[in-house]
């Protein structure tokens, strides 16, 4: 039998028995939820008092299925497998390519550009341009809770002809004109980086670094090992830079000390390679948390 | 055998790392954890300030890093819980908002008597805004010029917790969980770095490395990665005992069975890997 | 027009904003002016969506070799757009319920709040964790410890992997906290994988990241300072565009 043929045969004896296990432990793999009544009246003090009634509804455990005003949740349900097809359906990528890999990333695109343009509208859009531009008919639709004597913020309707401009960018004809919001902000990235990375990652790092080569204490003996380890800071900083200096030939002393600093920074990337291997390690165990432990209840 | 490990086809390698983290993780293996250095400066930083103190939570990450990074976010929320502090949420990245929901859910659930009803007066959830750094360069200065409602729409002036409050720089500590740009290092960059506001954060393992030197003198602590949330997760269950019985609050030390095992199988593969590249060097191939 | 203006827009909003680390009278300008940069911020998220439109469209009019799954994207992308937009499923807030949009647009149990936690959720979360997979793979087949600077990298992983685990515990658990040579020196128990994964961290990471952070913190100026100085024109494109 071909080596693909077995991995196949192990993914998908896998996927059965997961299933097989969802259908003996009857309760996983479904979403209890409980209603919890809302009842609003209404806030304006001029208009007759109206009640309004809805429901809301909370995700409760398994366990309390039988307890009273709890009920199956068909959407959620629907939802937790839809969660578990496309968790497979991505997984599946480790086999191959495949269709289904295609489709399920076909929807993400859609789904994550759709998501990011819904959340930019709702937050800052409406809140910091439509209430400032037209505070009166923000306040009729989506911030009834707005002060009367509010009034527009014309100054606002220069991000405003800002962002058409760089919206103009998908016309087909006079799409140089996106240069002009671009250029605010590429200045204004530029302007605040300027100061805060002088401020914090140059003259703050070279102050951290600022430390005496021997400490002593109170008494005036030799803290020797945080000397050592005061040195080895100031040395390692030290011929790093030295290495990432190429105005000068690296040659006699200063070969010597790149080296140093070469040997300084594979340290660097060897912890950082193993903080990268944790993380990701992480991210599948969580991922097959959701698998065993919510949708298959194992 | 040479030659088959040469040829090896990777996904065998694949099932292998699925088997490493699957087994542990339904087996529940959890082994104890020993606060380090580092994770006490984060735990003190929360726990020596009165109870009742004003905490920025900013959880900057996405479901992508949720599996490292949630744990930091649920074991912060629950300390600031045991500390009945008063907590601003917000965020920096769009999903972040779904993140924040999940830490008001154990506010109102596990500690119903601080929490359930009070938002407003005990927690708020400000939402996202979005320009990055941008919103930091605000927040900092001019809170109510980036944010003037909190995420239901409920203008700042008309909840108690923020009427008063002009920028983050009167709050106690800025708590900030983030995956990657915009967040923690971009937090030191233009607030706590400028304004000395006393920050902790918890981040993921790539990042980890980058934030190590603004610690100590523009970072009072980090957790970082998986080992960081567990760490912090013993740190909290040590001196609130109460919490041991609370599995919800083991997630990172649950996690932690999987990562060793994980980590010796990537070891072994890179040794394995290296023999093979020797005896291949040795028969004069490589 | 095309090169002038933005060179000139680019260099006030720059310059505006450094002053407002050194003149008092500045601040209030560079508050609006992040106000602007974040509200244009949010016109990205729709200028990328509409990119998308584009170029999925021209995928599909030119029915290019997988034009179904541009239609599939679409699909997602509108069904999205319209429950997120149309704020499907969410309530009124409870203070003003004769409010119908006044509702939360991602409300738990709304329909733009189950795209986000039953399709969002699981995809994003599982592209991220094959990493977990390809990292093993490149361990196995990439990592050669071909000379010194290689080795020492390994090395240090090994160790650093090794600490962060339990598994410190049970290789150098057992090392005595007794001085190695005279006393309050170094003892055996500093060579416990924990602590030396702990020291690689304090004593040789940090100066290491810390000599990358100065790099690129005087990169990071010089490019800004060419970008507001009109030296770096290279954000303008070329004058060829439409």
């Amino acid at each position: 039998m071909k080596q693909s043929t077995i991995i196949w045969t192990l993914l998908m004896v896998f996927g059965g028995l997961g299933l097989i296990s969802v259908q003996l432990f009857r309760g996983k793999g479904e979403v209890y939820v409980r209603e919890v009544p809302v009842e609003a009246k209404s806030s304006s003090k001029t208009s007759p008092e109206q009640t309004y009634r809805w429901s809301t509804y909370q995700e409760v455990s398994a366990k309390e299925k039988d307890d009273p005003g709890i009920s199956f949740s068909y959407s959620r349900t629907l939802g937790l497998w839809v969660s578990a097809f496309c968790t497979l359906a991505i997984f599946s990528f480790l086999y191959g390519d495949n269709p289904l890999y295609k489709f399920t990333e076909s929807v993400f695109v859609g789904v994550s550009a759709a998501y990011a343009m819904v959340v930019g509208f709702w937050t800052e859009i409406v809140t910091n341009l439509y209430a400032k531009l037209l505070p009166g008919m923000a306040r009729m639709s989506f911030f009834p809770d707005m002060e009367s004597d509010v009034q527009s913020d014309l100054l606002y309707l220069i991000p405003l002809v800002l962002s058409v401009l760089l919206l103009w960018r998908l016309a087909p004809k006079g799409n140089w004109i996106a240069r002009w919001p671009l250029a605010f902000f590429i200045g204004a990235t530029a302007g605040i980086r300027l100061i805060s990375y002088l401020e914090t990652d140059f003259i703050g790092q070279l102050q951290s670094t600022i430390m005496p080569f021997i400490v002593f204490t109170a008494d005036g003996s030799l803290l020797w090992i945080k000397s050592l380890r005061n040195t080895v800071v100031i040395v390692g900083v030290t011929s790093c830079m030295v290495y990432f200096f190429f105005s000068v030939e690296h040659e006699g002393i200063v070969k010597y000390i790149s080296r140093l600093g070469i040997w300084f920074l594979m340290i660097t990337f060897g912890a950082s390679f193993a903080y990268t291997v944790m993380g990701r390690i992480a991210l599948l165990s969580a991922r097959l948390d959701f698998l065993f432990n919510d949708w298959l209840g194992i | 055998m040479l030659e088959i490990l040469q040829n090896l086809d990777r996904r065998w390698i694949f099932l292998v790392m699925f088997v490493a983290v699957a087994v542990p993780l339904i087996m529940g293996t959890t082994f104890p954890e020993t606060p380090s250095d580092q994770v006490l400066a984060v735990f003190d930083a929360v726990d020596n300030l009165p109870d009742g103190s004003n905490i920025v939570m900013a959880l900057d990450y996405d479901p992508a890093s949720a599996g490292e990074l949630q744990p930091m976010a649920s074991a912060f929320t629950r300390h600031c819980a045991l500390k009945k502090h008063n907590i601003y949420f917000m965020t920096l990245w769009p999903p972040g908002i779904n993140m924040i929901e999940g830490s008001i859910n154990i506010l109102n659930e596990e500690y119903p008597e601080t929490y359930k009803g009070k938002y407003g007066t005990k927690y708020v959830n400000l939402g996202f805004r979005a320009g990055n750094e941008g919103v930091i360069k605000l927040v900092v200065e001019d809170l109510k010029k980036s944010y003037t409602t909190d995420i239901h729409g409920t203008n700042l002036d008309n909840i108690p917790l923020t009427k008063n409050l002009k920028n983050i720089q009167q709050v106690d500590l800025l708590a900030n969980v983030s995956a990657g740009y915009p967040g923690s290092q971009e937090w030191v960059l233009y607030g706590s770095s400028p304004f000395d506001i006393p920050t902790v954060v918890g981040c993921t393992g790539v990042q980890a490395p980058i934030m190590l030197p603004y610690i100590p003198d523009q970072l009072t602590g980090m957790l970082a990665a998986i080992k960081g949330a567990a760490e912090y997760e013993q740190a909290i269950i040590n001196h609130y005992p109460e919490l041991a019985k609370n599995p919800k609050a083991k997630e990172g030390l649950v996690r932690m069975g999987p990562q060793l095992v994980a980590h010796v199988l990537l070891i072994s593969l890179i040794v394995l890997g290296n023999v093979i590249y020797f005896l291949e060097r040795r028969q004069g191939t490589a | 027009m095309k090169r002038t203006v933005p060179l000139l827009i680019s260099a006030v909003t720059g310059f505006i904003l450094i002053g407002t680390a050194f003149i008092p009278m500045f601040e209030e300008w560079g508050n609006d002016a992040m106000a602007w940069f974040n509200l244009l911020a949010a016109f990205a998220f729709i200028l990328g969506g509409g990119n998308l439109l584009k170029m999925q469209l021209q995928k599909i009019s030119a029915q290019q070799a997988g034009w179904g799954y541009a239609a599939v994207t679409l699909i997602a992308f509108f069904v999205t757009l319209f429950v997120g937009l149309a704020k499907v499923g969410v309530h009124p807030n409870a203070k003003f319920p004769e409010f119908s949009w006044s509702g939360n647009y991602l409300e738990v149990g709304s329909a733009f709040w189950w795209f986000f936690e039953y399709i969002f959720t699981p995809l994003s979360a599982t592209m991220f964790a094959l990493l977990a997979f390809y990292i093993s793979s490149a361990a196995f087949r990439a990592f050669r410890a071909k000379n010194t600077e290689a080795t020492i990298l390994l090395i240090i992983a090994v160790i650093v992997l090794l600490g962060r685990t339990y598994a410190s515990e049970w290789l150098t658990g057992g090392f005595p906290n007794e001085p190695i040579f005279g006393e309050g020196g170094i003892t055996y128990s500093d060579f416990k994988l924990d602590h030396l994964s702990q020291i690689i961290m304090d004593d040789f990471t940090t100066p290491g990241m810390r000599a990358i952070k100065i790099g690129i913190a005087l990169g990071v100026a010089s490019t800004s300072l060419k970008v507001l100085l009109g030296v770096d024109r290279s954000y303008l494109g070329s004058d060829q565009e439409a």
